[in-house]
């Protein structure tokens, strides 16, 4: 049996008559992490906000831990923690005055704050630097001490609103360990991300936003099934090579400029072996061959319908 | 067949109205200890006063004070001094909203109002703990205007009576001109404009019977300055701590501080509410 720590029902919020949300169902089962993935302006920041609230909703029936978010917001506030996109700590303060004074906040007492500061400057790698003001601090550093802020009085449920934006590769997977060792202590986390990566490395749940509308929901596997299957580039030294191999190759898709062939393929060593013997046989040399299978990507540009990439690498070790 | 939420140590009991007070505390702490840690704005607080009290008598009080009613030409620099004091003190009250408006607005453009929004405190104890603050560091600045002004030779006749009304009346002139200070620092877009808009309350003792008596302005200006707010709390102040006339004055003080802090008090409150999402 499991419980559902977040329930979204019918969501709708506009500014004026631009729509932000538009009939937005969500479901979050405790203990799980679920990724809200979408586009810049897809209404990611806003749903948090209203689920943290932070901003009413127009419409819909929402409750967190069990409270609703309109009628019983202390109640919410009481069970949850929120980390944005902008650093909420204090600049003047120190890393350790920050945790006091959120522990105050709290009501934790004098010797539980004390003993709870003392253990998340030592689970965030801060300890060194508790005592220095936050002018001193890197952006993962910051990053750091925003996450442990919200976690001093253990919430139940967490929002993290971009987590990673603007960290470095480091920063990021520390801030992925944590998520993980969070969820392990059984917190339930909903997470806003652009980057498909991080919602294929830390969510069990995603929900794909769009325009305001929830345009997919499932399990990273779920919706990479979604998508058609993969396919192996082939790239030859000239035309010529291209010219034969695109006529032994059923299916195939020429790219003329960069000497390249692309062969719908669902994987598989067999299927592979296959094709290059072919090629072997008729004496065709590959420069280079590599094989892309799907990936949140493709599910992603499938669904939102947005081309462009901006220059986005492929980070996931998928070519070969 | 357990549910994973039930065993957690949540903090039960947070929204109770009984924190109100804890948290305003706790919130006044923090802002001291910005005081502490960052005394650049409160030692501006003091040196501009400080600054426009010594020019005042000594480069203008000859001649200002030879044009007092009653005064005689020889004694004009003391009797300047005397008659501008009460006036030196009420621009510092209003100077030290500067400060407030500042930090307010570095909180709302820092996100941290936002964390606090999404806690379980009272809105009014996160704005209380700005006000308690600066209301706080308000009465220190007057009091070391004032030392500098006894020091340069401004003798006040208060009784001990006398002194207390006079430190009251400073604390809640402080706290009204604080609500709206903070007022201002949420409405405004920038921490820039948050710091010069609180420009125009200083401006406003000069506006008034702080700096020369209202007789001596042109018809609409002493209008002006003799329904203005800082013109009854100038007047009671110098009756306090000079013993000159007193009259409705104290009355008219005390009044429109209430006014101001209730103005203030729901203006903040309304913006709390609309604005401390960084958008």
């Amino acid at each position: 049996m499991t419980t559902t720590a977040i329930a979204v029902q019918g969501l709708r919020k506009s500014y004026g008559s631009k729509t932000v949300l538009d009939d937005v169902d969500l479901t979050v089962n405790s203990g799980t992490v679920t990724a809200l993935l979408g586009p810049n302006g897809a209404g990611k920041t806003t749903t948090v906000h209203i689920l943290s609230t932070l901003v009413r909703p127009d419409a819909g029936t929402l409750t967190v831990a069990g409270c609703d978010v309109s009628r019983d917001p202390d109640g919410v506030r009481a069970a949850i923690g929120l980390t944005g996109q902008f650093s909420a700590v204090d600049g003047l303060l120190t890393g350790e005055e920050n945790l006091l004074l959120m522990a105050r906040l709290r009501h934790l007492g004098a010797k539980r704050s004390k003993a709870r500061v003392a253990e998340l400057l030592e689970q965030f790698d801060l300890v060194e630097a508790a005592r220095k003001p936050l002018a001193t601090y890197s952006g993962g550093m910051r990053r750091r001490l925003d996450l442990a802020m919200t976690l001093v009085a253990t919430p139940s449920v967490i929002f993290l609103d971009e987590p990673t934006t603007g960290l470095d590769p480091r920063s990021r997977h520390t801030m992925w360990d944590i998520v993980r060792g969070l969820v392990a202590e059984g917190t339930t986390v909903l997470l806003t991300t652009q980057h498909l990566e991080e919602a294929d490395q830390l969510a069990d749940h995603i929900a794909v936003l769009d325009g305001g509308r929830i345009v997919a929901d499932g399990t990273p596997d779920e919706l990479k099934s979604l998508v058609p299957g993969g396919h192996i580039r082939l790239r030859f030294a000239d035309a010529a090579a291209l010219d034969a191999a695109a006529r032994l190759l059923d299916g195939s898709a020429r790219d003329e400029s960069g000497l390249a062939l692309t062969v719908p393929s669902a994987g598989g060593v067999h299927a592979l072996r296959a094709m290059l013997g072919r090629l072997d046989a008729a004496h065709l040399e590959v420069d280079d061959l590599s094989i892309h299978t799907p990936d949140l990507d493709d599910v992603f540009f499938a669904l939102t319908g947005t081309k462009e990439s901006s220059g986005r690498v492929d980070t996931k070790g998928t070519e070969s | 067949m357990t549910t994973i939420t039930a065993p957690r140590p949540t903090v039960q009991g947070t929204h109770h109205q009984s924190y109100v007070v804890t948290d305003a505390i706790t919130m006044l702490r923090r802002n001291l200890l910005h005081m502490i840690r960052y005394p650049g704005l409160s030692v501006f607080t003091i040196v501009g006063p400080v600054v426009i009290l010594l020019m005042f008598v000594f480069v203008f009080g000859g001649t200002l004070g030879a044009g007092l009613p009653g005064v005689d030409a020889a004694g004009g620099r003391a009797a300047y001094l005397a008659y501008v004091m009460p006036g030196i003190l009420a621009i510092t009250i209003a100077g030290t909203a500067g400060g407030t408006a500042t930090t307010v607005s570095m909180d709302m453009t820092e996100g941290i109002t936002a964390r606090f929004r999404t806690m379980a405190i009272s809105r009014a104890s996160v704005l209380a703990g700005h006000v308690l603050g600066n209301t706080i560091q308000a009465i220190i600045a007057v009091a070391l205007v004032l030392a500098v002004g006894v020091l340069i030779g401004f003798r006040p006749t208060a009784t001990p009576i006398e002194w207390l009304a006079t430190f009251g009346l400073i604390a809640l002139v402080a706290f009204a001109i604080t609500w709206i200070a903070v007022g201002m620092g949420m409405q405004a877009k920038s921490v820039e404009t948050a710091s010069n808009l609180p420009l125009l309350l200083v401006l406003l003792p000069f506006l008034g019977s702080g700096f020369v008596p209202t007789e001596s302005m042109p018809a609409g200006l002493q209008w002006f300055a003799e329904y203005q707010p800082f013109t009854p709390i100038v007047e009671t102040l110098r009756g306090l701590l000079l013993g000159t006339p007193l009259g409705w004055n104290p009355v008219l003080a005390v009044g429109w501080c209430i006014v101001i802090t209730v103005i203030g008090y729901v203006w903040s409150m309304v913006i709390y509410e609309r604005k401390s999402v960084r958008s």
